[in-house]
């Protein structure tokens, strides 16, 4: 397999590694390197999670086909590679949508069972990994393997949310959810501060099968937390018949061409962003119809929006914590993010439902909240490191899909069913084959951190 | 225009995306290679993406004895067929220059194969007195350089065999266009090194459908490499012999 050397990175540009790429375009050249390997989709995690230093990446972008879809069941087989974005264009037309979707849909299927990505409706819900059918995985020895919740259920929980080191996932089967119109109803409603935000988030006249909330980080004092709660669910074709038109697909038209430079970004351009965006959302307050795709994926307009966090990257800062201890700690977080004057261009909260079955998955009931802070110097480390104590100290944990900086000791307090993922991962990967700079930084399957 | 159209070589990059660009307007597909179970991933997914027929068979470049009896089950399955697109070709190895046991396969698989596949087709055609065959050549074989020119001559010979066709059948009505991509984005081209202005299979399939709609014959993609192998052409011999191209 011809291979290229090259310098890659994940969705925050931080950091950055020389790896071997290997590009297959058969489904049947979708094999492990016995020197160490990881594969990758789209490279949409935030940090190192999809990066081998030094070693081999296995990109699964050209096996991408879609195998079969059961339009009257709603049952999709594909090829781990393929972008949620061309399943859509083939599901909606039809009458279905993907059950959880992340807020990209340039994420490929791989990629979304991997790290159990999570939607805007995990409180109702759950997590992709909850509408996987079933899987077939090429494992280390080459050889390969279906599971399923029902078959081999210990390797498939091992591998939703397990970063791509038990296996490389070939094919998948996704549950769909039948919809009506491709539009959504969606309602907005502003809050002055935190407390106002879980009131409505928590509110179960306000509660819909979307709901999501957009934070103005920097906010101080009486303002702290003041945003805007979301709330939307697919229209129903009553519903959508009042719409004037068909759905609008996003035209990829604008792209950022080069790295904004590092003052682009700063306390006064984004706190001005965030007041108009306040005023201008806030006001939304009676229910509008927006089609699904700037509803669902309003970033993938702006085509490599990450540089507009210049050359050096940025940090997404992801983090849930639990039901009990959410508002105290959100509160905390924020405070400790205001008071340190580090511009956050993105600040967003969500409800998070029932923990799923993946052992090292993120979700866990309570709420999740997800900040993208630009890498200016070291500080920006040293404060995350201190906003790791407070989500530890309250019983949370860090989403590995966008980390690129957690230590290996705060990785093992935070994920406690390690243990168990690691029996599977020493039975189906002795030899610790499928390896990645994230896995080698947290010191996944290593018995100890010492 | 209902089109019906034969993918010679189908697994690959380019063909995959050509197909794509055909299947995208509508037309009804032929998929043929060598390996079956991507063959039928392939076709499977044009079929979803797209809605329209796609049939598939096995097609051995170099297996030339099985040509007659390939091309007429494809004429039985496809009876609309009016197209062909000749996609398949093997880049070899650098030491099939040394070794002619490489370099026959490189010459089998990208002329010889070629030139059988395409006698089959152009008697149809010309039978009916209407069709197309698209063959895609390189530009590789415009001239002859010291780092691939088995690769280049079998190339050169394709090219030179489509315009001899093309000559053959334009009192029939049958269109016959060579295709010379420079440097695309593929397996044969992935991490080797001195490679630039390289273009995406996608941009060539969709260019490949496009020239069907205008009157080229021979057609360089993406456009610009028109002028560099106008220029590499015409360098003299007495200088191009002691290049390192």
């Amino acid at each position: 397999m011809p291979t290229l050397i090259t310098p890659i990175s994940g969705w925050g540009r931080y950091p950055v590694q020389p790896c071997e790429l290997e590009r297959p375009e058969r489904y049947a050249d979708l094999l492990p390197f016995a020197g160490g390997i990881i594969a990758r989709g789209q490279g949409r995690s935030y940090g190192d999670a999809s990066l081998n230093e030094n070693g081999h990446v296995l990109l699964t972008e050209r096996v991408n086909r879609l195998l079969k879809l059961d339009a009257a069941r709603g049952i999709l087989l594909a090829e781990a590679g393929v972008t949620l974005a061309d399943i859509l264009d083939v599901i909606v037309p039809k009458g279905w949508f993907l059950p959880v979707t992340p807020g990209t849909k340039f994420a490929s299927l791989g990629g979304c069972v991997a790290a159990d990505v999570h939607g805007k409706n995990h409180h109702h819900d759950g997590s992709f990994g909850n509408h996987v059918l079933g899987m077939e995985m090429i494992l280390s020895n080459g050889k390969r393997m279906l599971c399923s919740p029902t078959e081999k259920p210990a390797l498939f929980w091992a591998t939703v949310g397990g970063m791509g080191l038990t296996g490389i996932i070939g094919e998948v089967v996704l549950k769909l959810i039948p919809i009506e119109s491709d539009f959504m109803v969606v309602r907005h409603h502003a809050a002055a501060d935190l407390e106002q935000l879980f009131q409505l988030l928590e509110s179960t006249d306000l509660d819909d099968r979307y709901t999501v909330a957009w934070i103005d980080s920097l906010t101080t004092g009486k303002n702290l937390g003041r945003g805007i709660a979301m709330f939307g669910h697919h229209a129903t074709k009553e519903e959508a018949s009042s719409s004037p038109g068909k759905s609008r697909k996003i035209k990829h038209g604008l792209s950022i061409p080069f790295d904004f430079p590092a003052f682009a970004l700063n306390p006064l351009s984004i706190g001005a962003f965030n007041a108009l965006y306040y005023s201008r959302e806030g006001k939304k307050r009676e229910p509008f119809l927006s089609s699904y795709d700037p509803y669902f994926y309003p970033l993938d307009s702006i085509g490599h929006w990450n540089r507009m966090y210049g050359k050096r990257g940025f940090v997404q800062y992801q983090c849930a914590i639990p039901s009990a201890t959410a508002f105290e700690g959100i509160k905390a977080l924020l405070e400790k993010l205001s008071a340190s004057k580090r511009p956050s261009f993105l600040a967003v909260l969500k409800r998070f439902g029932a923990q799923g079955k993946g052992l090292l998955s993120f979700p866990m009931a309570g709420y999740t909240l997800a900040l993208d802070m630009p890498i200016r110097n070291q500080g920006l480390f040293d404060l995350l490191d201190e906003l790791d104590a407070i989500v530890l100290k309250y019983g949370g944990r860090i989403y590995l899909a966008k980390d690129a900086r957690l230590s290996a000791e705060s990785f093992r307090a935070m994920y406690p069913q390690y243990s168990d993922w690691l029996k599977v991962k020493k039975v189906v990967d002795p030899k610790n084959i499928f390896s990645s700079n994230l896995s080698r930084r947290l010191k996944i399957a290593e018995e100890k951190t010492a | 225009m209902s089109q019906a159209i034969l993918i010679l070589g189908a697994t690959s990059a380019i063909a995959r995306a050509t197909a794509a660009a055909f299947a995208k307007q509508g037309s009804a597909l032929y998929l043929a290679s060598r390996n079956a179970d991507e063959l039928l991933r392939i076709a499977i997914d044009l079929q979803l993406r797209y809605g329209v027929e796609v049939h598939y068979g096995a097609f051995d470049a170099e297996a030339t004895e099985t040509h007659e009896a390939f091309f007429q089950s494809v004429v039985k399955t496809l009876p609309d067929l009016n197209g062909v697109v000749l996609a398949f070709g093997y880049l070899g190895d650098q030491m099939a220059a040394r070794d002619f046991k490489l370099g026959e396969k490189i010459i089998a698989s990208n002329f010889t194969g070629a030139a059988s596949i395409l006698s089959h087709c152009a008697n149809y055609f010309e039978s009916l007195q209407s069709g197309f065959i698209i063959g895609i050549s390189s530009v590789a074989g415009d001239r002859g350089r010291q780092s691939n020119y088995v690769y280049g001559a079998a190339k050169g010979a394709l090219s030179l065999y489509l315009e001899g066709l093309r000559n053959r059948l334009f009192p029939s009505g049958v269109r016959v266009i060579t295709i010379k991509p420079g440097f695309v984005d593929t397996a044969m081209t992935y991490g080797l090194p001195g490679l630039f202005l390289v273009a995406s299979p996608q941009d060539i399939g969709a260019r490949i459908v496009r020239t069907l709609g205008k009157s080229s014959d021979v057609v360089y993609l993406p456009w610009f490499w028109r002028y560099i192998m106008l220029i590499i052409r015409h360098v003299p011999e007495q200088i191009f012999k002691r290049l390192k191209l």
